[in-house]
């Protein structure tokens, strides 16, 4: 049995690291790929949902006194009734519009949730307090591992299975996936496509909300959320394709994995074995750039399999 | 066979008829510029203010040209504005080019060669791939201007610059007057210039592709080409206008380059309407006299009702507003006895 060398050592953790952003990154955007694959609605506003669900998690942990727990499940709960009341009542009217009436009016959401979260709540960053069982971290084979990460994961990673099995296993999933594969067959099918998608949104936001509220230690929470996390949503998405949910899961770990690596190493030398390797300071410059060919290369995303309609 | 010839020649004199009637200034056209330029005597402690609108007007035009005339929507057209900008602050900082002029040309020339050399990301793709693409492209930007903050600033900005007097002449005064006349040649100019074009048949063929690309590669027009072209073109008006922010300013930052100001730019031009070239300016006015009102009322929160405003714009919709405005462009069209000009925001439809 070896163990591990300092360098491993290291090289582990930020493999966890990026899982577990990468899983949170998932949780957060699966919601968005719905939207974007079934009605083909671009939803720019997707991370006010997570913001709500963080802000959620955030007043009631902090002032109201829930348990941290409990506080994740009514981040879920009321922002899945919120995306819920805006899409029956404001999404509804622009599907049928053009994508640029889309954009516009998404944006015009994000804009009012940044500015009004910045009304009630400040424009200072916020921080849910966090159990003291899941703080600090301990140590497998002479790896660090965080133990709120790990809780990341292994919340993340049920609710994958879950998803996973909702969609395969179950009959509204069957009947979501042909609405994606096909909307206007489906229905014809005698499938309720506008009941099926309001649920589907309403789901996707309070998983967004959850997400929101679970990384709001990782990500940072404070009113500018919606635009900063936006660009990393439609990466998953985009990148993922919108035909399944592996796609945007595989995305998301890469994107996680990525973007930790490359704010850890970036600009620092990497010996592996002998030879020492200058890894330049490029992070975020790497990430667009690859979502930029992959775009160019495979418009309907890297892990889809050919184009459904 | 005669008979083919004389209407070929007909249809011929028919259609310059038709184009040199569309090109030609309506009395509201010419109204409207005389306005703009009396402000140089009649609002004389507004300049500032007025050379901001006046950029942001040149901006939004930039974008009207991609997105009114050929359909092309883009996240990302801060970039080329960010490129002029820089480009003029570093041509001024280093001496490179003295003149504000040539300076003014040279950064229109980086923007759109950055704007050709992208457009070939554009041309493909449906509008989800093109408005990820164009955000891609200003963020790498964003990327690169900050990483490189030994040329560039990097966040606290471009600074140490200083303009040299237009022409020698005029040296770029405190209050801003020589700004505000200079940005207010420039634009003129650029506006003619893009009237010009917009009214050819090259820019005809634009609205055909944005109405159907399929249809307008049919009938013979070469749709990549023209999709190059006009964003290139576009590309060159956006660094102009970051050009001219960043010769009045003597500064440019980050923010130029900031996915923000692409939103404010498309923001600016869905308020005055696609698709008629003075959406950008009048845009910038109405956007500007509703910071001001909307800042005074709730200060930071402005953000708010700019967003409700977008929101209410979209639920009502662009086609119903440009229904109110459509009675006043026929009005302005039987004062010129033209053509109705295309009115203001039609149905986005298409790509």
């Amino acid at each position: 049995m070896l163990r591990p060398g300092h360098g491993d050592a290291v090289m582990l953790t930020i493999i966890f690291d990026g899982v577990a952003y990468g899983m949170l990154l998932f949780v957060l955007a699966c919601g968005l790929s719905v939207t974007l694959g079934l009605m083909n609605f671009v939803n720019l506003a997707h991370g006010a949902f997570a913001m709500a669900g963080g802000y959620i998690s955030v007043i009631m942990v902090n002032r109201l006194g829930v348990p941290f727990a409990g506080g994740l499940v009514l981040a879920f709960l009321l922002t899945a009734a919120i995306g819920a009341v805006l899409e029956r009542t404001l999404y509804v009217h622009v599907y049928a519009k053009s994508h640029l009436d889309q954009v516009l009016f998404t944006i015009g959401l994000v804009f009012m949730s940044v500015a009004a979260v910045d009304y009630f709540m400040g424009s200072s960053q916020q921080f849910v307090q966090i159990p003291a069982a899941l703080q600090g971290q301990f140590d497998v084979f002479g790896v660090g591992v965080g133990r709120y990460r790990l809780l990341i994961i292994v919340v993340c990673g049920l609710l994958t299975i879950a998803l996973q099995f909702a969609l395969t296993g179950t009959r509204f999933g069957s009947r979501l996936r042909a609405a994606v594969d096909d909307q206007r067959v489906a229905r014809g099918l005698g499938i309720n496509v506008g009941r099926v998608f309001a649920i589907t949104f309403a789901v996707g936001s309070g998983l967004a909300g959850l997400g929101g509220a679970l990384g709001a230690e990782i990500l940072g929470l404070d009113p500018t959320f919606p635009l900063k996390y936006m660009i990393y949503f439609l990466i998953v998405v985009t990148v993922g394709g919108t035909t399944s949910i592996t796609g945007p899961f595989l995305a998301s770990i890469l994107l996680g994995v990525a973007d930790v690596a490359g704010k850890y190493y970036g600009g620092r030398d990497v010996n592996i074995g002998d030879v020492a390797i200058h890894i330049p300071d490029v992070s975020a410059f790497v990430i667009y750039t690859i979502m930029i060919v992959v775009l160019i290369w495979r418009p309907q995303g890297l892990f889809a399999r050919g184009a459904a309609r | 066979m005669r008979r083919a010839l004389q209407s070929e020649t007909a249809l011929e004199t028919r259609t310059t008829r038709y184009l040199r009637a569309r090109a030609r200034f309506g009395p509201i056209e010419i109204l409207f510029w005389v306005v703009a330029f009396s402000s140089i005597w009649l609002l004389p402690t507004r300049h500032l203010i007025l050379t901001e609108t006046v950029i942001w007007g040149l901006f939004a035009l930039s974008l009207d040209l991609i997105l009114g005339y050929a359909g092309i929507i883009s996240l990302g057209h801060a970039a080329f504005f960010g490129v002029g900008a820089y480009a003029a602050g570093l041509l001024a900082k280093y001496e490179l080019i003295n003149e504000p002029t040539v300076a003014l040309l040279a950064s229109a020339l980086a923007a759109a060669a950055l704007g050709f050399a992208t457009s070939f990301l554009v041309l493909r793709g449906s509008d989800l791939t093109r408005l990820m693409v164009t955000l891609g492209v200003s963020l790498v930007c964003f990327e690169l201007a900050n990483r490189y903050g030994d040329l560039t600033g990097g966040a606290d900005g471009l600074q140490g610059v200083t303009i040299a007097p237009i022409f020698g002449l005029y040296r770029f005064d405190m209050f801003g007057h020589t700004g505000y006349i200079y940005c207010l040649v420039v634009l003129f100019i650029l506006f003619v210039l893009a009237r010009r074009i917009v009214n050819s048949p090259f820019g005809l063929s634009l609205k055909a592709i944005k109405g159907n690309p399929l249809r307008s590669a049919a009938v013979g027009i070469a749709v990549n080409g023209r999709l190059v072209a006009v964003y290139t073109l576009s590309a060159g008006y956006a660094g102009v206008a970051g050009a001219l922010l960043a010769q009045t300013q003597a500064f440019a930052s980050l923010s130029m380059l900031s996915l923000e100001r692409s939103a404010d730019v498309l923001l600016i031009l869905i308020i005055g309407g696609t698709g008629y070239l003075y959406g950008g300016i009048v845009g910038a006015l109405i956007y500007r006299l509703l910071q001001d009102y909307l800042s005074d009322l709730t200060a930071r929160y402005w953000q708010f009702w700019i967003g409700l405003l977008l929101v209410a714009i979209v639920v009502i919709g662009r086609d119903r507003i440009g229904n109110w405005i459509s009675p006043v462009a026929r009005f302005a069209a039987q004062l010129g006895r033209r053509p109705a000009p295309t009115t203001t925001a039609g149905p986005e439809k298409g790509g």
